[in-house]
């Protein structure tokens, strides 16, 4: 039997206001409970001197019983004729609000609980916004404990029109407000013979009103990339379709990286014997062999080129916030979209008041339990859709989460934007490491004249950046143009260039960037000279054969060397002193630069000590 | 994509998530049908290969029927199998009783293993609808290092941004099965022809629903001989599971006290 499209339903409202409550008796009037729970429920009362308490069905933790308030969220499973539920129990009191959301951002839709004789209470309003904020659209408010207010329509009436101001307010419509009592079982599964003024649904009713989340076969491509798996031979991207689906011989754009690559083959394990797997839809999880061997990592979106995600490094989100300490304007945390982890800056915070309106000037700082729009900007390039989800980590804390707004800064409120790090004393390695997300280091390219230097430093530089690296590439030519004007070709002034240059890129280094020096730099002394000069040094042997190289000749400087036109050409006629023991060989008569490129990026962000990897 | 596949993805999902986020991690075989599916997931989750060593803590009381299917699917499956015994702790915790004091036996031999290997984290097959606790759990639990659960202070987990990083020193427990109920496990060995330990099925109108020690599991009167058998009397019945694991039901609390403590 092909079962019926599960909906997720989530329970919130105020603390006490009777969400578990319904739960259990919703079990119990639909002769839904397991057998013996009923028996177990009443003995665990009895034990407890209690009449019998219909929340004991959900609240499975000694202390959630013990003390009459639900803890954590909990998840049962439900059916109705029409359909399978989850039906999802969350905690009312705001000590447990991480665990409210934990339970509610996975749920399709929601019934909102107030009691009627206490009213809208503070949780009720924060609930109804968390709903509008999670995306929860589907959604019945419950008036609850009606038995206590002796099933009076004129005070159903009162908290209907109240209600409907404040969704209002949210942008939020509600399906229907269901006068119930979850204690007395009026309302749950049949109308009430005592509330005969109220026409609607009861609430096993509204529960088949909702529907089930739409499919994202259809819409625009996004594959997250979670990990990169060579088990064997093959070289597996490994990930989840977010949404669209994705093809044999699709042409995939990856995102930051702006590399493409085409889908070779998805990859799949099978203990018999099936058809080649031709595609991949919304919420698959992939493996995928590319015809190219591109450099592609985890956090890495990939899409159709025609339907790109847009690129970022200043966006607004709004916020919900958990953590111990107070989101602070001017701090960084780590904001985590999916796989992709990014370090990100607080410019701005417009928290929200009791009512929900939006606060008109900025504030320095967020309370736990508070909701904001804040304006983010991060080191590297966020790849998002609107409406992304991502967290906020401080340290190991999940201190928040959020959904993006759009990728531009609030507009009007970045006249006053304030340098964030103002150092009043000397600025230490340490703060430019923490500002920037990694330390400084030079990465010393060396090798023959067509080796393919220059293009592999001018590929990862970009890489690099893109990624949010603080990096600038360093060559002969740059060089030669200014600071070096006053040298020539001879052999002391080779050296001199050498020297100046290995001095430069150690103060660039200092001042905490990644430097890519590409120089043929033929003599060992004078690199050793360069090690010197840098902190963090690194010499990477870009090894190609001089056949290799000539047959490139990408300047032709080559045919002008054996012509004689230049003199002492290294390679030709002046020697190069290979390195002995450099930290890193590149094989450029084998490797595609695709490849060098990768095998750089891998080893130089090992050595970063980069605050964005893990 | 149907209920089962949605399952099937978000469980090769987590399994990957966890391959990326922890060095040095183990999977759980109890032998039983929940941890053969999860071995089957790993196997889709990373092409064939189960890149890391699965670990059957051994009560020693197991029955007959589970050895031999241990010893014939570890062969067959290239598991890189760890097996370790379970030490004879008697004074576990004088508050439980008897039958959960053979489960303690359990965890102790978990955490002696733990200790032994140093793991990050360990992969552990339970589910949501087995058991109230149980469904309040988190897919990636962090556990001190002696394996005891603090209830009250779970990190939150919002969508499916797991939290994975923690101090060191944390041991995480991963659930990639907590959203299966136990008819969607069926459906699934049914749909993917996954061996299972023959007991579950029904031998003179009885038959097992959870495996756990000879000892303190009693077979539950049915007739379901067939894997669609079973799936059918499953859409039918409201005896819960673990109705024939005598630990659960000594005391109210005695699932909880076990869990809190490292029990899985």
């Amino acid at each position: 039997m092909a079962a019926a499209d599960m909906v997720r339903v989530v329970m919130v409202g105020h603390v006490d206001h009777g969400k578990s409550t319904l739960l259990g008796r919703l079990f119990y009037e639909t002769d839904s409970l397991p057998e013996g729970r009923y028996e177990a429920i009443q003995e665990m009362c009895r034990r407890r001197g209690m009449p019998f308490e219909w929340a004991f069905l959900t609240d499975s933790l000694q202390a959630e019983r013990d003390q009459g308030v639900t803890i954590d969220t909990t998840q049962i499973a439900f059916k109705t004729k029409k359909r399978p539920y989850m039906l999802i129990d969350a905690p009312g009191h705001l000590e447990f609000l991480r665990n409210m959301i934990t339970g509610a951002a996975t749920s399709d839709a929601a019934f909102l609980l107030i009691d009627a004789k206490e009213g809208i209470q503070q949780q009720t309003r924060r609930h109804a916004r968390l709903l509008a904020m999670l995306a929860v659209e589907q959604f019945f408010v419950v008036m609850n404990k009606m038995d206590l207010v002796n099933f009076d329509q004129k005070i159903y009436r009162q908290l209907k029109s109240e209600m409907e101001v404040i969704l209002q307010e949210l942008g939020m419509t509600a399906r229907g407000f269901i006068p119930l009592s979850a204690r007395e079982g009026d309302g749950v599964a049949e109308a009430s013979k005592r509330m005969s003024w109220y026409q609607g649904k009861n609430l096993l009713a509204a529960l088949d009103d909702f529907t089930p989340p739409r499919s994202k076969d259809k819409l625009p491509l996004r594959l997250m990339v979670q990990d990169i798996y060579k088990f064997d031979e093959r070289r597996i991207i490994a990930g989840r379709v977010e949404q669209g689906t994705v093809r044999v011989g699709d042409e995939v754009l990856f995102l930051p990286s702006g590399l493409q690559g085409r889908v070779h083959r998805l990859e799949q394990w099978s203990s018999r014997k099936t058809e080649p797997l031709q595609q991949v839809r919304a919420g698959g999880c992939f493996g995928m062999t590319l015809r190219q061997q591109i450099f592609v990592e985890r956090g890495h979106i990939g899409c159709h080129k025609k339907e790109s995600p847009a690129m970022t490094h200043e966006l607004t989100a709004r916020l919900f916030w958990l953590g111990k300490e107070p989101l602070r304007q001017g701090a960084c945390y780590d904001a985590v979209f999916g796989t992709a982890r990014h370090q990100v800056e607080v410019l701005d915070i417009y928290d929200y008041d009791e009512a929900g309106h939006k606060a008109s000037s900025a504030v320095p700082q967020l309370p736990t339990h508070a909701i904001a729009d804040v304006g983010l900007r991060s080191t590297g390039y966020v790849v998002y859709d609107q409406g992304a989800r991502f967290i906020v980590r401080n340290g190991y804390e999940i201190a928040g989460g959020g959904l993006v707004l759009d990728g531009v800064s609030l507009p009007q409120e970045h006249g006053e934007k304030k340098h964030i790090f103002v150092a009043h004393t000397r600025v230490k390695d340490d703060d430019r490491h923490k500002r920037n997300g990694h330390k400084g280091g030079v990465f010393w390219l060396t090798g023959l004249s067509g080796s393919g230097k220059s293009t592999i430093a001018t590929e990862l530089e970009r890489q690099l950046f893109v990624k949010g690296y603080q990096v600038f590439m360093l060559d002969g030519d740059n060089l030669r143009h200014g600071l070096n004007e006053d040298l020539d070709f001879s052999a002391a002034s080779r050296r001199e260039n050498i020297r100046r240059a290995g001095a430069v890129a150690a103060l660039m280094e200092q001042a905490g960037m990644v430097v890519l020096a590409a120089f043929i730099s033929p003599y060992r002394d004078d690199r050793i000279t360069a090690r010197r000069a840098a902190q963090s040094f690194h010499e990477i042997y870009i090894k190609a054969s001089l056949d290799t190289c000539e047959a490139r000749d990408p300047k032709g400087l080559y045919q002008k060397a054996r012509a004689g036109d230049i003199t002492d050409f290294t390679g030709i006629s002046a020697p190069y002193e290979a390195p002995q023991n450099p930290e890193c060989i590149v094989d450029s008569d084998q490797w595609t630069v695709e490849q060098s490129v990768g095998e750089l990026m891998a080893y130089i962000e090992k050595n970063l000590d980069s605050v964005r990897r893990s | 994509m149907s209920h089962l596949e949605r399952l099937e993805q978000e469980s090769i999902f987590i399994l990957r998530e966890a391959y990326h986020a922890f060095d040095k991690m183990a999977m759980l075989w109890s032998l039983g049908k929940d941890s053969n599916v999860m071995i089957w997931l790993a196997r889709k989750a990373f092409f064939g290969t189960i890149p890391f060593p699965v670990v059957h803590v051994d009560t020693g009381k197991k029955f007959k029927e589970m050895y031999g299917f241990r010893d014939r699917y570890a062969d067959e499956w290239q598991l890189d199998l760890i097996v370790r015994d379970c030490p004879d702790v008697l004074a576990a915790d004088r508050h439980l009783p008897p039958a959960a004091k053979s489960a303690a036996r359990k965890t102790a031999g978990l955490r002696a293993a733990l200790q032994e290997f140093q793991w990050d984290a360990v992969i552990a097959g339970i589910r949501r609808d087995e058991q109230g606790t149980r469904a309040k759990e988190r897919f990636f639990s962090p556990r001190q290092k002696d394996g005891s659960w603090d209830v009250r202070h779970q990190p939150p987990e919002f969508w499916d941004h797991y939290h994975t990083e923690f101090p060191s020193g944390t041991h995480v427990r991963v659930h990639p099965l907590l959203s299966w109920h136990e008819i969607d496990i069926w459906r699934y060995v049914a749909q993917e022809h996954i061996p299972v330990v023959p007991l579950y099925f029904s031998r003179d109108g009885k038959r097992y629903r959870s495996l756990g020690d000879e000892d303190i599991t009693e077979a539950v009167a049915s007739e379901a001989s067939t894997l669609e058998e079973i799936i059918a009397e499953l859409e039918e019945t409201r005896v819960p599971e673990r109705a024939g694991r005598k630990m659960d039901h000594e005391r109210e609390d005695s699932f909880e006290r076990l869990r809190a403590t490292g029990y899985l």
